[in-house]
């Protein structure tokens, strides 16, 4: 294509639409508003649908009921809303029905500060909806990669049949970056689901590490779709020894595919004994206080986790392993650092936050390379 | 009868009420339930759901469809627990979000017949935003409302159709908020057919939900039913069968309503059956076909 000005909300709306969604459903919300406004006015270009929902509970429903039917869906919103999605989260991770939703961070607790960045919602899209469940969530540091996330949150979803969360901030959504972004004829996701009906369907089929293929609703299987603890043809089940040969193969399913999952970016230095792991728009701070500290002798190395869910807790321990002090900056009072610390213990962590809708600079980062 | 009912209400299982081996056999509308799902169902004996999924199935069956274009989708309750046993493609999903789910694959699947079936509680209180929004988007989906009065499920709390003053377990001293007219809201909101019949009268019941079902729009049939085991205990209502009887005597048809005077219709409390509004408005779905043809053929 050509380079072109955009916002990373903007590229959000293309990457889903050369990722095959053709079902949108949403509530406005700032900092998330454009990527409604982009696919209201892409998706019937392209024969896709775009419905503004009453409220997000009812928007993630409805990009639930789409996948359901068969189409690639996906909703996005922002802090509140995401607050209000988490019931109908949990509902596609446990009937394991693919879907993206796309949160674009801004200021909390509660209404805080809609047009402020933040990534406060770490936590929350991983343990936001209630029970154990797996979950996939993929965070851009810059426009392009938001589009390239998206893409890869589409195959993602409909590959482990989870819903998979888009966790950008305010910054990367609004922040414009001239972009060249691919041909999208270029972009081929291969096809998961059973679109014909083609011998025996065991919906649930229950092989550990396994992910049974999903039906569309009308090809001819006539099954059941539960959240309530189901047995392998989907139908509801009291019983312990159908249970637990589900909740192996469903807590377990993404473990064996991390390799394909787990997307990071890693500038290593020799000998380095400091280290920076950030992700999102903190990311960028990161590489900018990297190369200070560079410049001023320090060796330092920088890692930029691209998927934050799963945690990548092999390479993150491994890089404890390699030095000595890791600095973690994040526009939260330390969300993921919490998971770094499991890692590495927390003698090894340093923590650079900042919650008030103000980036953390890059001087604070050099500022906690001294300390 | 379900554990959880049993737990709620401290009931013994009578073995005697379970039905006979051969009941699957003896039964045409039977025949049409799920093959591989376990029987008996979670409904206490006596139940009114169990005539409204008759009634759906034989209206399916008399519209000639196919059961794979068919639909059910529901939301959390005794009577969103239905579509389980029935042999189309069935989503069981979260309390109250029925009609959302049934938007967003009706929207996929323009050429399915989606069925939103839904309690009282479901449907009105913790649904009631998307009951009227699917209703006022005139979507293509076919929402029956079965009507008991209470919280069946969660052991007789009330809902929004509990009448005045009548008791439930959280309200020991009598209901003090009015209930919804479930069908006033449904023409209020823009539904393109609306018709309310009971369990008693379950031939009417086949009849207005084929008719709902054949409309291009949002169709509401309410299904005024009793929860014996909930309701009808702390109100005093006696058996199952007293309770299905009552609705013999308690409501009105929309013809003898309308032979009433104008007092005798003032002062009616009886429950009248019928069908309130049959119209036609554009249907969501086509709408949006109509739109994509516009885009798709270079307007702006
Ligand atoms: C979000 C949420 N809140 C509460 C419940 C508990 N709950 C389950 S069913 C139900 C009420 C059911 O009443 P109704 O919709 O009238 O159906 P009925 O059982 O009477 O058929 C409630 C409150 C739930 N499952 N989910
Ligand atoms: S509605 Fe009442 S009678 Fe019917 S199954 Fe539920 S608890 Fe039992
Ligand atoms: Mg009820």
């Amino acid at each position: 294509m050509s380079i072109k000005l955009m916002q990373g909300n903007d590229a959000i709306g293309w990457g889903a639409i050369a990722a095959g969604c053709r079902f949108y459903a949403g509530y406005p919300i700032t900092p998330s508003t454009e990527v409604a406004e982009i696919l209201s006015r892409e998706l019937p270009k392209v024969g896709g649908k775009f419905i503004q929902m009453e409220d997000e509970i009812a928007s993630m429903a409805a990009i639930i009921g789409a996948s359901v039917g068969g189409l690639k869906s996906m909703t996005a919103t922002s802090g509140p809303g995401f607050s209000l999605m988490q019931e109908n989260i949990g509902y596609a991770a446990m009937t394991e029905i693919p879907c993206v939703i796309v949160d674009v961070q801004r200021l909390g607790p509660s209404t805080g500060q809609p047009t402020a960045a933040s990534q406060g919602d770490v936590m929350q899209a991983r343990w936001g909806t209630h029970g154990d469940h797996p979950i996939i969530a993929l965070s851009p540091t810059s426009v392009r990669q938001a589009f390239d996330l998206t893409v890869k949150a589409f195959e993602l979803s409909e590959k482990y049949r989870t819903p998979v969360i888009l966790l950008t901030d305010e910054i990367i959504g609004h922040m414009r970056e001239p972009v060249d972004l691919p041909d999208f004829k270029t972009i081929q996701l291969p096809e998961y689901r059973l679109t014909k009906k083609d011998g025996e369907y065991i919906p649930y089929r229950n092989e550990p590490g396994d992910v049974p293929p999903l039906a569309n609703f009308g090809v001819g299987y006539r099954y059941h779709i539960t959240a309530l603890f189901h047995d392998q043809q989907g139908f509801s089940t009291q019983r312990v020894d159908e249970i637990d040969p589900w909740l192996e193969r469903f807590n377990s399913k993404l473990d064996k595919h991390l390799d394909d999952i787990l997307m990071l970016e890693e500038d290593r230095m020799p000998g380095a004994q400091l280290a920076i792991l950030s992700y999102g728009a903190s990311a960028r701070t990161s590489r900018h206080a990297m190369k200070l500290a560079r410049a001023r002798g320090q060796k330092v190395d920088l890692m930029t986790l691209l998927t934050i869910w799963p945690f990548p807790e092999a390479q993150v321990e491994a890089l404890g392993e390699r030095v000595d002090r890791i600095i973690v900056p994040e526009m939260n009072l330390g969300q993921l650092a919490y998971e770094v610390e499991r890692m590495v213990g927390r003698k090894k962590v340093k923590r650079v936050t900042r919650a008030n809708g103000e980036m953390v600079t890059p001087q604070m980062v050099l500022d906690a390379l001294e300390g | 009868m379900n554990d959880h009912i049993r737990e709620a209400h401290g009931l013994e299982v009578d073995e005697g009420q379970l039905p006979a081996e051969d009941w699957f056999e003896r039964s045409e509308t039977l025949q049409k339930l799920r093959r591989n799902k376990k029987f008996p169902t979670i409904w206490c004996s006596g139940c009114g759901i169990g005539v409204v999924m008759g009634a759906l199935i034989r209206a399916i069956d008399h519209l000639g469809l196919k059961n794979d274009d068919v639909a059910l989708v529901a939301g959390i309750g005794c009577s969103a627990r239905m579509p389980i046993y029935m042999d189309y493609n069935t989503l069981h999903t979260t309390h109250g979000r029925a009609l959302a789910f049934a938007t967003g694959l009706k929207i996929a699947r323009p050429d399915m017949k989606v069925i939103a079936i839904m309690g009282d509680g479901d449907a009105l209180a913790i649904g009631g935003n998307h009951f009227i929004h699917a209703a006022r988007r005139n979507m293509g989906i076919t929402a029956i409302v079965i009507n008991n009065s209470i919280y069946g499920m969660t052991g007789g709390q009330y809902s929004p159709t509990t009448p005045l003053n009548s008791r439930a377990t959280t309200a020991p001293y009598g209901n003090i908020e009015p209930p919804f007219p479930i069908c006033d809201l449904a023409v209020a909101a823009g539904a393109s057919y609306v018709a309310r019949s009971t369990v008693y009268h379950a031939l009417e019941l086949d009849k207005f939900i084929s008719e709902a079902i054949s409309k291009d729009g949002f169709s509401m049939v309410e299904a005024v039913s009793y929860c014996h085991t909930t309701y009808g205990r702390i109100n005093k209502l006696g058996t199952a069968a007293d309770m299905m009887r009552a609705l013999k005597d308690t409501s009105i048809s929309q013809t003898a309503y309308g032979n009433l005077s104008p007092e005798e219709k003032t002062n009616n409390t009886k429950i009248v059956r019928g069908n309130f509004v049959n119209i036609d408005r554009p249907q969501y779905t086509n709408s949006y076909s109509s739109l994509i043809t516009r885009i798709q053929g270079g307007e702006q």
